[in-house]
């Protein structure tokens, strides 16, 4: 398949600006940040969790607790993905349960991805409440699962692809989105 | 019965190029250019190949016993349509054919069903126990053409010693399957780097050419007639070529596979590779080639082994030794022995070095003298009228549907080859046509 | 998916090292294994291992699927091992334990596994005392095959294991002097463990009495050697077999007591060795036959870690199987 670049969404100055306010809010909505902890879904979800988590860092001087989920072994739809979805570990070294937990990723799209971290998470503990950060919300749900913290919404197709490419794992700061074909 | 325009080889009779044939009844009755017709049936041979009908030393029929996986029926149907027209059955069949009885049970059936001419081998012991030799007299009287108790290879010497001083006295031939099974043990492939690669057991070479030197002193010693069944193995040729030299009554056959495939085959556990003696490795397929090209070996024979689903289709090291062959020796021996250089029709594959005047030695001429069927394996005037006329430029694939044995263990199934069997006569009558 | 999949390439490292995909519907031999195919395997068995550090020791990844352990010889700890790693993964696990004599007297192997293939079961784990018998079955049914051992040929779970804890505990393979002693001959594990170290480009060894080393192979790459002070002496690690007299009928083997004093591995051999050698052993051990007491519960020894790992091996070769793009059947 041949993805057409069609516009660019977010440069890097915006992504910043995006993880800047969603910090900011997460801080807003829970006022005592000591049961705080941010989990990124690999693979963008990690680094946009890691800068989140350094954020809040600088804002309250203090470590955040931050994990690093693989949801791989939790899918739906593994017999039928185009790609073998390549296993990598999950790392969470800490216990979970009574914790406020922040899931981080790149894009909120069908909500599958969300469904299978909150499942895997409660296979970890009993966590106080699990709260949802997208850098892109594009659309198209197809379950019951909503953002509580959004970097950018983003109006789709179907035919639509949201690229989201980080430093960390592109060596580039940018949002696009692409036409198939 | 005219077979007309044919290219013709005859060993026997050093005779080759275009000829008639003409049959008066069961006899060969002339072989000249030119024939003139007078009411005779016309069989057009141009662009043919013609030959004296082939002759496969080693065949198991099955039957009496197993006529679930074939019978004499079956397997004749399967020898002319692959250019055969003798045979010789080998006693290993469920009722052992060492006694009079069997004997004649086997002669009734042969005259009722049988499509080509069958040649009985009678076992040299009873039940092929290697203890007990056999009637060898009476054998003679009833018609066995031979003595062999092939897969239950003689193991006692004095027993061997024996039984070659009796078929002298009686002037039979010995057929010898060379297993020292002290050494083959429960092997089941070649020993060596690929049985080792497999975790299977391995079957040294020398289990077979021990018992060939072993079998060639002995006949020596009696001063008998021996044939050596399948040589396998480069050190048996080498054996037999020197015994030869040295004046020993040894012949020797070989089996297409052990020509055309080499132990890598097995290396899928597909137990159609899976034979007694095993397939061994490239050099021995080399030296096989070479016994053949420079007449050490003297024959090409089938070993046609036929076995049911449920024998074969199993685990390797259960499994049952040997493949069908008689619908494939002729095109295995063209494909992988016929010298290029001497073309017929323009037929001959690239880098072969045998040929096609010696094939026809290898394949009819050589058994029938070593089998003493003066009558067979040539076209001279007075000969039984067994012809097998080939298409060389005809290619085709030996599909498993085609195959007219009741069994189906080949491990040639869906190999293509050039030079398909267009007929066969036998007995001055048509038997096979394509 | 082919340009995100390019620059996942580029900068991911986990991601540059596995950029090959699994295809295969069965795992039946290191032999039939790339190099690419094996470390896919292992890395893949790294995160597993993880799982089995989670509090909860479960993923729903193969829900809904059923496995049958095939088992025709006694083997409670390689069966125990696959059941255990197919339960981590939510398969529904069937164990079948059967005698082998009593497949010439009924259903054939291949009746069995069609029977299964039938019954709607996902994956055959077979265990048989014939060599090339998981080969035979995934020629005759389109469902997965794992060898889970193969008479003398392999025993491609037990390989990968070996080779996962020697990485997990040198990092890598290449270079690693590995010396299998023991009883090489009759050994599925042996011929595993050269496979799979030869490709990932270890110095084999093999070293045993002269009767049980098989002809011919030194043709897969390896050093032979009949002198057991010679084997240990540069080795990184060696894999010591079990010597099974049981199953002896040839008379190849040395008496018990004979093959502890010429070949079982003892402190006192192991001080001619590197001094944090690694000793491996698939187990069950002879204790004061292949290796003395002492050197089995030893510091050098790692033989309880093997076991753990072959948990995650097994789950990583269930989960690959099950996950298979689908190829030509």
């Amino acid at each position: 398949m041949v993805f057409k670049e069609k516009a660019r969404i977010l440069d890097r100055e915006g992504i910043k600006r995006a993880v800047t306010r969603i910090s900011h809010e997460i801080l807003e909505r829970n006022k005592d940040p000591e049961d705080l902890v941010i989990i990124g879904i690999r693979n963008r979800g990690e680094h946009l969790g890691h800068r989140v988590a350094d954020f809040i860092e600088k804002i309250i001087g203090k470590k955040v607790p931050f994990g690093i989920l693989d949801i791989t072994l939790y899918r739906d739809d593994l017999t039928e993905v185009a790609e073998q979805p390549i296993l990598k570990e999950t790392r969470i070294d800490f216990d979970i349960t009574g914790k406020k937990i922040v899931l981080v990723d790149d894009v909120l799209f069908t909500g599958r991805t969300i469904r299978c971290a909150m499942d895997q998470l409660i296979d970890f503990g009993r966590p106080a409440a699990i709260q949802l950060a997208v850098l892109v919300d594009r659309g198209h749900r197809e379950l019951p699962i909503r953002a509580d913290y959004v970097g950018k919404n983003v109006p789709t197709s179907l035919n639509e692809v949201i690229e989201v490419k980080l430093e960390e794992y592109d060596g580039v700061d940018e949002v696009v989105i692409c036409e198939k074909g | 019965m005219i077979i007309k325009n044919g290219y013709i080889i005859d060993p026997s009779n050093k005779r080759e190029g275009v000829f008639d044939i003409l049959i008066k009844g069961a006899k060969i009755k002339e072989v000249s250019k030119n024939i003139k017709a007078k009411d005779e049936e016309i069989i057009d041979a141009k662009k043919k190949i013609v030959i004296p009908g082939l002759i496969d030393m080693h065949v198991h029929l099955r039957e009496p016993g197993r006529e679930d996986i074939e019978t004499v029926k079956s397997a004749t149907g399967a020898a002319i349509s692959g250019g055969i027209t003798s045979i010789c059955s080998m006693p290993n069949t469920r009722l052992s054919i060492d006694n009079s009885e069997n004997l004649e049970l086997l002669k009734g059936i042969i005259k009722k069903d049988a499509k080509a001419f069958v040649s009985i081998v009678g076992a040299i012991t009873k039940g092929r126990k290697g203890k007990e030799i056999v009637d060898m007299k009476m054998m003679k009287e009833k018609g066995a053409i031979a003595l062999s108790d092939d897969g239950d290879s003689i193991q006692d010497e004095s027993v061997m010693l024996d039984a070659l001083k009796k078929a002298k006295e009686n002037n039979l031939l010995l057929i010898s399957h060379c297993e020292d099974k002290t050494i083959s043990k429960s092997g089941v492939v070649n020993e060596g780097i690929i049985a080792t690669k497999l975790g299977l057991r391995g079957i040294p070479k020398k289990a077979e050419y021990e018992f060939v030197e072993r079998d060639i002193e002995l006949a020596k010693k009696a001063k008998a007639k021996l044939h050596i069944a399948h040589v396998s193995c480069k050190e048996s040729v080498d054996m037999i070529r020197k015994a030869k030299r040295d004046g020993v009554r040894v012949s020797a056959e070989t089996a297409p596979h052990y020509f055309s495939l080499q132990d890598e085959c097995c290396v899928t556990y597909d137990t159609r590779t899976k034979m007694s003696p095993p397939l061994r490795s490239a050099e021995d397929v080399e030296a096989i080639k070479k016994g053949l090209i420079d007449g050490t070996i003297d024959a090409i024979a089938s070993d046609h082994a036929p076995h049911g689903k449920h024998e074969k289709e199993i685990e390797f090291d259960l499994a049952a030794f040997g493949i069908i062959g008689l619908e494939t020796s002729l095109a295995l021996a063209i494909m992988n022995l016929v010298d290029p250089h001497t073309k017929i029709f323009g037929v001959g594959v690239e880098g072969k070095r045998l040929s096609w005047m010696r094939l026809v030695e290898l394949m009819s001429a050589n058994p029938a003298k070593i089998l003493g069927l003066n009558h067979k394996g040539n076209l001279s005037p007075g000969s039984d009228a067994d012809i097998t006329i080939i298409d060389p430029e005809k290619k085709w694939v030996y599909t498993k549907d085609s195959i007219r044995s009741k069994s189906k263990n080949s491990p040639f199934i869906n190999w293509q080859f050039k030079g398909k069997v267009a007929g066969v006569v036998v007995g001055g009558k048509i038997v096979f046509s394509r | 998916m082919a340009l995100t999949k390019s620059l996942y390439a580029k900068k991911d490292k986990m991601t540059t090292k596995n950029t090959v995909t699994w295809t295969k519907k069965d795992l039946l031999g290191l032999e039939y294994l790339t190099k690419e195919e094996i470390e896919l395997i292992l890395d893949s068995a790294r995160s597993f291992k993880e799982v089995l550090a989670r509090p909860l020791r479960k993923v729903p990844t193969l829900r809904g699927k059923t496995i049958v352990n095939l088992f025709y010889e006694p083997s409670t700890r390689t069966r125990t091992s696959f059941e255990l790693a197919a339960k981590r993964l939510s398969a529904d696990v069937i164990n079948m334990v059967k005698e082998s004599s009593s497949i010439q007297k009924g259903e054939t192997l291949i009746d069995t596994a069609r029977n299964l293939e039938a019954l709607k079961i996902d994956i055959i784990v077979v265990r048989h005392n014939c060599s090339g018998a998981a080969m035979m079955l995934s020629r005759s049914v389109n469902i997965s095959v794992v060898n889970a051992g193969d008479g003398w040929h392999e025993h491609p779970t037990q390989g990968l294991l070996d080779i996962f804890t020697l990485r997990e505990k040198l990092k890598s393979i290449k270079g690693l002097n590995v010396s299998i002693i023991g009883d090489i001959a009759h050994s599925r594990v042996a011929r595993s463990n050269i496979w799979g170290l030869t490709k990932l480009g270890a110095n084999v060894t093999v070293c045993a009495p002269e009767k049980l080393i098989p002809a011919g192979i030194e043709k897969l790459g390896v050093k032979v050697t009949n002198d057991v002070d010679e084997a240990i002496k540069k080795a990184d690690a060696i894999n010591v077999l079990r010597m099974q007299f049981e199953r002896d009928k040839t008379g190849a083997f040395p008496s018990r007591i004979e093959y502890f004093k010429a070949f079982g591995i003892t402190e006192e051999r192991l001080k001619n060795a590197k001094k944090d050698i690694i000793v491996m052993h698939p187990g069950p051990i002879n204790r004061g036959v292949e290796m003395s007491a002492e050197v089995a519960d030893g510091a050098n020894s790692v033989i309880l870690e093997q076991v753990t790992n072959g948990i995650a091996i097994r789950m990583a070769v269930l989960y690959l199987v099950s996950t298979a793009k689908k190829q030509r059947r």
